[in-house]
């Protein structure tokens, strides 16, 4: 699809929309539906379009694989790296109200970097999923 | 319309075709989620449902060809058994609380609290994500484990068969 005019300037000017959409997607989603993962689905699905109309390789200029992959890894991270910090400042694993010296703030400090960590986590799986899929020739 | 959905999709012999079919019942459940006023569901069923695993559906489908093989014997066992279940199942349902009543156990237990303290406790308005991120914080730590384990199986199958190939070249 690399040829076709039409798709590169639709794509070319939807894709900063999308990662946008994802953003607001992602810190929105305190206050209105979303979260982590749809955030994170969202981003990745930007990743594939532009895959899907450039080409695999110029994605893999774009995302590299070995960002993709550590990624996985460090959404994974974050999210237990929260828990840890509320055990290292004195509550229990995952307890967010010690993250701050106001416990509301410190609550929503928690959910933003949970929530941040899901992200991550999400969007490099699907990227690398999708990677691995269509880097595969047919076999026949 | 979601039943004439599966229907097609159950009908359809070209794989292609079928891909298509689960995305548009994809979007036909997120409408009806988001009537039931589950917003983040619904979002996530799009997304999900009807954009991501529709690519990864085509693509796999590119590697293994679009038709459905003929099934090998008649499955009238394996129909015997979901008869049973969905028999089972329909049982079931009539043991559960009558949709939306104020006093089934589910709104009794926790919900309250949650509806109630969320946002003195969390100061985040949207009480699916203070459920989700605060209160039932291990369950999502548990998803994004899961999610990360998904990903590292992909790695760990598809990069073994490549390099497996490699050696028998």
């Amino acid at each position: 699809m690399k040829r076709q005019v039409v798709l590169r300037v639709v794509g070319k000017l939807l894709i900063p929309y999308m990662l946008m959409f994802a953003l607001y997607v992602q810190f929105h989603g305190d206050f209105g539906p979303g979260g982590g993962f749809q955030a994170g689905v969202i981003t990745a699905a930007s990743v594939i379009f532009y895959a899907l109309i450039y080409g695999l390789p110029a994605a893999r200029r774009v995302v590299p694989e070995a960002v993709v992959e550590s990624m996985i890894a460090l959404g994974a991270l974050v999210y237990l790296g929260v828990g840890f910090a509320g055990l290292a400042l004195g509550g229990n694993f995952l307890d967010y109200f010690v993250l701050d010296r106001d416990s509301v703030a410190g609550q929503h400090r928690g959910i933003f970097w949970v929530e941040v960590g899901v992200l991550i986590t999400v969007a490099g799986v699907m990227l690398k999923i999708f990677y691995m899929f269509a880097g595969r020739r047919r076999e026949d | 319309m979601m039943a004439v959905t599966v229907i097609a999709i159950v009908l359809q012999r070209n794989l292609y075709s079928v891909v298509v079919l689960a995305g548009v019942y994809s979007f036909l459940m997120a409408t009806v989620l988001v009537a039931l006023d589950a917003v983040d569901v619904a979002m996530t069923e799009a997304s999900v449902g009807a954009g991501i695993s529709t690519v990864l559906l085509l693509g796999a489908l590119y590697l293994c060809g679009g038709e459905e093989a003929k099934p090998m014997a008649r499955p009238w066992l394996p129909l015997a058994v979901t008869l049973v279940i969905v028999a089972a199942l329909v049982y079931g349902t009539h043991g559960l609380p009558a949709f939306s009543d104020p006093q089934a156990p589910i709104h009794t237990h926790v919900v309250p609290r949650y509806l109630g303290q969320a946002l003195a406790e969390t100061g985040v308005p949207n009480v699916v994500t203070a459920v989700l991120a605060s209160y039932r914080g291990y369950d999502t730590l548990g998803e994004t484990i899961v999610v990360f384990t998904a990903g590292i199986g992909v790695i760990a199958l598809l990069r073994r068969a490549r390099r497996g190939k490699g050696e028998e070249k």
